[in-house]
């Protein structure tokens, strides 16, 4: 019997209702007791004192969007082993077990044949070296 | 069907009055009526349980802290200062709400409520006790690895969004480090997933049993590990110290929130604290056996058949002896947190990307390998099970 109940996702909508009412009712309540003056000193972002040069939003190291790009790729592949690990076991008890088991080595080796491929180039040194021979 | 709060209540006699009750109002909605108002009061007092433990627990960091390094911590708000988190709540509603003139202004009042948001979803799935447990949903902890990851997005908006140059920093920092530390968490969980069959939290937490020996800490050498590298990447995924480089004060004034005061500080602690409660519950219902007591089940049995108890009330005190289980193993991880907090010192970026691509995600990866095929060479039988079964044969010999 499989059926299949939108029940159980409730809790989840009602938590995130409740954290916005949450929020919102701190911050409402804040709004009439906390003082209010505004000038514009305070306003501008802090810099220890000195005042702010430029703007934060300028270009960024690039090495931040490499991380993101290898995140990525690993978080895909593990989000895909979700569904196999979690019938590996049920395949194990009727005998299935080693058909489940190359198919999830096979993939987990993909993925460890993607890291062994970063960490050659380098992109998993944060600090890098580029003093390379040619 | 997923098993939740609702279906522990509707197993007294007063559930099914009730519904009747107000099927002369509602009709055919009733039931629907009635499951919506257990879990938005069960879901109020879940919500208002964890914002007081993250209150004490700002306050157990501080005393605790206090200890080791021999001062007093706080002590004037109530006895031994246990209200000062009261009183911080107080001040910081009080503070004067200041959003920066250069900010992106709607990211800016966004960020830290999607922090809260995120944290309050994880809340769900959360396994108290086998009877308030939220939603028992079937696809729980890759739900709570989902919804963790909003924290994330929070904190790097909010660090965006700021203008400044420092919470651009530790929001770069913060995304980075989060999103690097999710692939061993997702690796380890995915070790217990394998040892376990299922993804809810309640087929995760019936694999194991209260007694030690049972727990999935101890099923294979793999299990092992992996708990170790679970935790530390929880530490990072949560920035505490000593992977604390979001918010790195020495260094970053105070990373990502450098330019939020009041309560819109007060929300990123709060979702902060929650969440580091809700990473050592996920530890402890995933390897130490969760809610789970000693000598679990035959308790209730014996309160049953020997008392002569109602079984009801039986179930009920075994649903209070759940509760302390999960507390008590939860807050014992939370205490390791806070001591790791107050002995290490913190990484340096380049370390901290090394700790984690180098050594943690290889060895999660090892040993993901390694229980798969522990699953399949041993039949998907625990380590206790194998020396008890050695000892037998040498016994017959």
């Amino acid at each position: 019997m499989s059926t299949f109940n939108l029940d159980v996702y409730m809790p989840v909508v009602i938590l995130i209702v409740l954290a916005l009412l949450f929020a919102g009712g701190a911050m409402l309540a804040g709004k009439f007791i906390r003082p209010s003056h505004p000038s514009v000193l305070k306003e501008t972002a802090y810099e220890c004192g000195e005042e702010p040069v430029g703007s934060a939003w300028a270009n960024f190291n690039v090495r931040f969007y490499v991380v993101a790009l290898i995140f990525i790729i690993f978080d895909v592949e593990s989000a895909l082993m979700f569904p196999v690990a979690s019938v590996f076991k049920h395949f194990n008890a009727i005998g299935m077990g080693g058909t489940v088991l190359v198919s999830v080595l096979s993939f987990i080796m993909v993925l460890v044949a993607g890291l062994i491929y970063c960490w050659k180039k380098g992109d998993l040194d944060w600090v890098k070296s580029f003093h390379r021979d040619n | 069907m997923d098993s939740t709060v609702v279906t522990y209540f509707s197993q007294s006699n007063e559930f099914h009055s009730i519904v009747m009750w107000l099927s002369k109002i509602f009709g055919d909605h009733a039931g629907g009526v009635l499951t919506f108002t257990i879990f938005a009061v069960v879901a109020l007092v879940i919500v208002g349980v964890m914002a007081t433990v993250g209150g004490l627990g700002t306050y157990a960091e501080r005393k605790i802290s206090a200890d080791m390094q021999m001062r007093q911590g706080p002590n004037r708000v109530g006895p031994y200062g246990i209200l000062q988190f009261l009183a911080d709540g107080v001040k910081m509603i009080l503070k004067e709400d200041i959003v920066p003139s250069n900010a992106d202004k709607f990211t800016f009042i966004l960020a830290p409520i999607l922090c809260l948001m995120g944290v309050f979803a994880t809340l769900a799935v959360v396994p108290f006790s086998s009877g308030f447990m939220l939603s028992d949903l079937n696809v729980g902890v890759f739900y709570l690895v989902g919804m963790a990851s909003l924290v994330g997005v929070g904190i790097f908006l909010g660090g965006y969004a700021s203008n400044s140059k420092w919470s651009m920093l530790g929001g770069m920092r913060g995304a980075s480090q989060i999103i690097s530390y999710e692939i061993p968490v997702t690796l380890t969980i995915l070790t217990i997933v394998l040892i376990a069959g299922g993804l809810s939290f309640g087929t995760i937490i019936h694999g194991q049993s209260g007694m030690p020996h049972k727990w999935f800490l101890f099923h294979n050498p793999f299990a092992f590990i992996s708990f170790f590298i679970y935790f530390i990447s929880s530490l990072a995924e949560t920035n505490r110290a000593p992977f604390d480089l979001p918010e790195a004060e020495s260094e970053l004034v105070s990373g990502y929130h450098t330019e939020y005061s009041g309560m819109r500080f007060g929300f990123f602690a709060l979702a902060e604290y929650i969440e580091v409660f809700v990473v050592c519950g996920v530890a402890a219902a995933l390897f130490l056996g969760g809610y789970n007591f000693p000598f679990g089940h035959s308790i209730e049995l014996a309160m049953v058949q020997k008392i002569g108890m109602n079984s009801m009330v039986a179930q009920n005190i075994s649903q209070l002896l759940e509760l302390t289980a999960f507390f008590t193993k939860t807050l014992a991880l939370y205490y390791v947190v806070i001591w790791v907090r107050w002995t290490l010192p913190r990484l340096r970026v380049d370390q901290l990307m090394t700790l984690c691509w180098k050594y943690l995600t290889p060895i999660a990866l090892f040993n993901l390998v390694g229980c798969a095929v522990w699953m399949y060479a041993f039949d998907g039988k625990p380590i206790y099970s194998l020396i008890f079964e050695t000892a037998v044969t040498a016994a017959h010999h």
